[in-house]
């Protein structure tokens, strides 16, 4: 059996997440195919140098896939994917995963499992594991090969580099007439507020439910001496600024405390801070799947547990 | 200029899920329905596009119950036109990947420049819309995406990676996008206004095409086991402050 692994990578880096590819298609006893679209030839060795666990590259090189164009990889893939014919096509949960594994399933005629989050292999069938309704319930679904997953950063750990550097093959796309370009990439601004190397950090989620209530939750933050952090719900909404986000499209946190109040548990904001050493979680939803992941927890109305522990955490000094 | 933005109706997720009997859908009987969070961003975006730029929006949806409701909160929000496909009652359970072929008939017929539609629904199991209907259309597609401008012929959007890092994209239309974020929050609706389109007739079409395949048949749901999960303290918020107060303490974390 063969998978065939679509590898990102930013900055000459390859991505923690395609290593994690790596490491589940080995748990199902299959052979690693990765598929690197790179400015130039050098670009793609250099990049296969850092997938020592993998059995063979694919290499696409463009001037146009210098970074992450969707169009040329959605191209890429697809022609790798018929030519190379994989039992199992592999994108990580990403916004290139979200571009590239259904865009790619239509063209190729193939199924596809996502929110994928284990994998089993059957006789024939593909048992994949899905995290679905943001992590309130699990979905198994039987696939018959071949067929394509994408599957959640994290889902497994990463292999390390075992072997050699594997054997790299330049295969030739037609990337005539893209039909977009990027034309910038953006790097967020440097702010003083850094959640990365934050030792304690207060987040609030969704039901904060205005700037009205956040002065509630900065006298935690402050009583507690840590960082106010918020969810995508927070940020999008205007209530605190982007650099104050933490999951998947904002910062990945490891704290040594991440207390959280009104935050669901959705499997992209789990993403950015699940491996916090001491997590504990206000939810007043006793099914709220964070309680899944906290240290712990309690069901409680978060607007009345912020004024009894700012209280109670000021007193203490 | 015409928009369509293409809406879904999600279940209301901080209420309790349940199975049902045989563990191939979600128990429906009690749960509430509402806008999927990202396609109701996608709605914003298309309205201020069109606040921006006067270009025409059209909301689509297919829907086996709640559709109408659905559209006229659409038309509430500044849409000019709408148009419900039919999916029959009985279809309650439709993925994005069923429903792709009949949006894709649908937005045949409309020709629309521009496409929004929210990045994913939570229950996308078999992929999610945006890049299936840019693979059925033949047209550009990119997700994850946050603002969208539109020029001559181009639209410019800003796609997210991970880290707070995202690049420009410039796309040349007909397009398909997958929102994530609107340019700014979406506008509340006053009820009055919703009171006011009861009486309006939302225009339905019967879909020519067939709903594409799925693994729906091979997949069984579950309500994943958190016994490995919290320790959960217990008692009003006092006692509640006073444990975390207190295991912070013993940590030395305060
Ligand atoms: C590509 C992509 C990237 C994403 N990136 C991120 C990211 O970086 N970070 C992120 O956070 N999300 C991200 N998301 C969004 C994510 O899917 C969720 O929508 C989001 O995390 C939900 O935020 P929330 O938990 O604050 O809101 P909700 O899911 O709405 O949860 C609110 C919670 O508050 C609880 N609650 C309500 N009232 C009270 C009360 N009075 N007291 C206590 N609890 C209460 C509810 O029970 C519920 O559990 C991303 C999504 C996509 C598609």
């Amino acid at each position: 059996m063969r998978c065939l692994i679509f590898v990102e990578h930013s900055d000459g880096t390859v991505s923690e997440s395609a290593l994690e590819l790596g490491a589940m298609a080995k748990s199902i006893g299959a052979e690693a195919v990765g598929l690197i679209c790179a400015a130039d030839p050098g670009a793609v060795n250099a990049l296969a140098g850092q997938l020592g666990s993998f059995d063979a590259v694919i290499g696409v090189a463009d001037d146009s896939l210098a970074t992450y164009n969707p169009d040329a990889a959605a191209r890429a893939l697809t022609a790798a994917t018929e030519a190379h014919k994989p039992d199992l096509v592999m994108t990580s949960y990403s916004a290139a995963g979200v571009d590239l594994a259904p865009n790619v399933a239509i063209r190729t005629g193939r199924q596809m499992v996502g929110y994928v989050s284990g994998l089993e292999l059957d006789g024939d069938t593909l048992n994949a594991m899905s995290t679905v309704y943001s992590g309130k319930l699990v979905a198994r679904t039987g696939m018959d090969l071949p067929g394509i997953v994408a599957v959640m950063p994290g889902a497994v750990k990463a292999d390390g580099l075992s072997g050699g550097a594997p054997a790299v093959e330049m295969m030739d796309v037609d990337l005539s007439g893209l039909r977009m370009r990027v034309t910038e990439t953006l790097v967020p601004e440097n702010t003083g507020v850094n959640l990365a190397d934050a030792e304690k950090i207060f987040c609030v989620g969704r039901a904060l439910g205005g700037t009205e209530k956040i002065e509630l939750a900065e006298n935690v933050a402050a009583a507690l001496g840590a960082e106010l952090a918020g969810s995508r719900p927070v940020i999008d909404a205007g209530w605190m600024p982007k650099v104050r986000q933490v999951g998947k499209s904002g910062t990945k946190v490891k704290p040594r405390l991440y207390l959280m109040a009104g935050v669901s548990g959705a499997p992209e904001h789990l993403e950015g801070m699940a491996n916090s050493e001491l997590i504990i979680a206000i939810n007043s939803d006793e099914q709220a799947p964070i309680f899944g992941t906290a240290h712990y927890g309690a069901v409680c109305d978060m607007f009345e547990l912020m004024p009894a522990l700012t209280e109670r955490l000021t007193a203490g000094k | 200029m015409h928009i369509a933005a293409i809406l879904r109706l999600n279940p209301v997720l901080t209420e309790e899920l349940e199975v049902d009997e045989d563990g191939r859908d979600i128990d429906r009987e009690w749960i509430g329905l509402e806008l999927n969070p990202f396609d109701d961003q996608a709605l914003e975006q298309a309205v201020l596009l069109k606040e921006a730029t006067g270009a025409k929006v059209t909301a689509l949806a297919a829907e086996a119950e709640g559709g109408e409701r659905l559209l006229k909160t659409a038309l509430a929000r500044g849409v000019d036109e709408v148009l419900l496909i039919e999916v029959g009652e009985e279809n309650v359970q439709l993925s994005s990947r069923a429903r792709a072929p009949l949006f894709q008939e649908a937005l045949e017929g409309l020709a629309p420049d521009l496409v929004l539609t929210g990045v994913l629904s939570t229950d996308d199991i078999y992929g999610e819309l945006a890049p299936q209907l840019g693979a059925l259309l033949d047209w550009p597609q990119v997700s994850a995406v946050s603002n969208v401008a539109l020029g001559d012929g181009v639209a410019t959007l800003q796609q997210e990676y991970s880290g707070g890092i995202s690049a420009r994209i410039e796309v040349q239309l007909p397009a398909v996008v997958g929102l994530q974020a609107a340019t700014q929050p979406p506008r509340y609706v006053a009820g009055s206004k919703l009171r006011d389109l009861l009486k309006v007739e939302v225009p339905t079409v019967e879909p020519g095409a067939d709903f594409g395949a799925d693994l729906a048949d091979a997949t069984e749901l579950e309500v994943p086991d958190t016994s490995g999960g919290a320790e959960m303290l217990t008692g009003d918020a006092e006692a509640v402050a006073a444990r975390i107060h207190e295991i912070l303490v013993e940590r030395g974390l305060v």
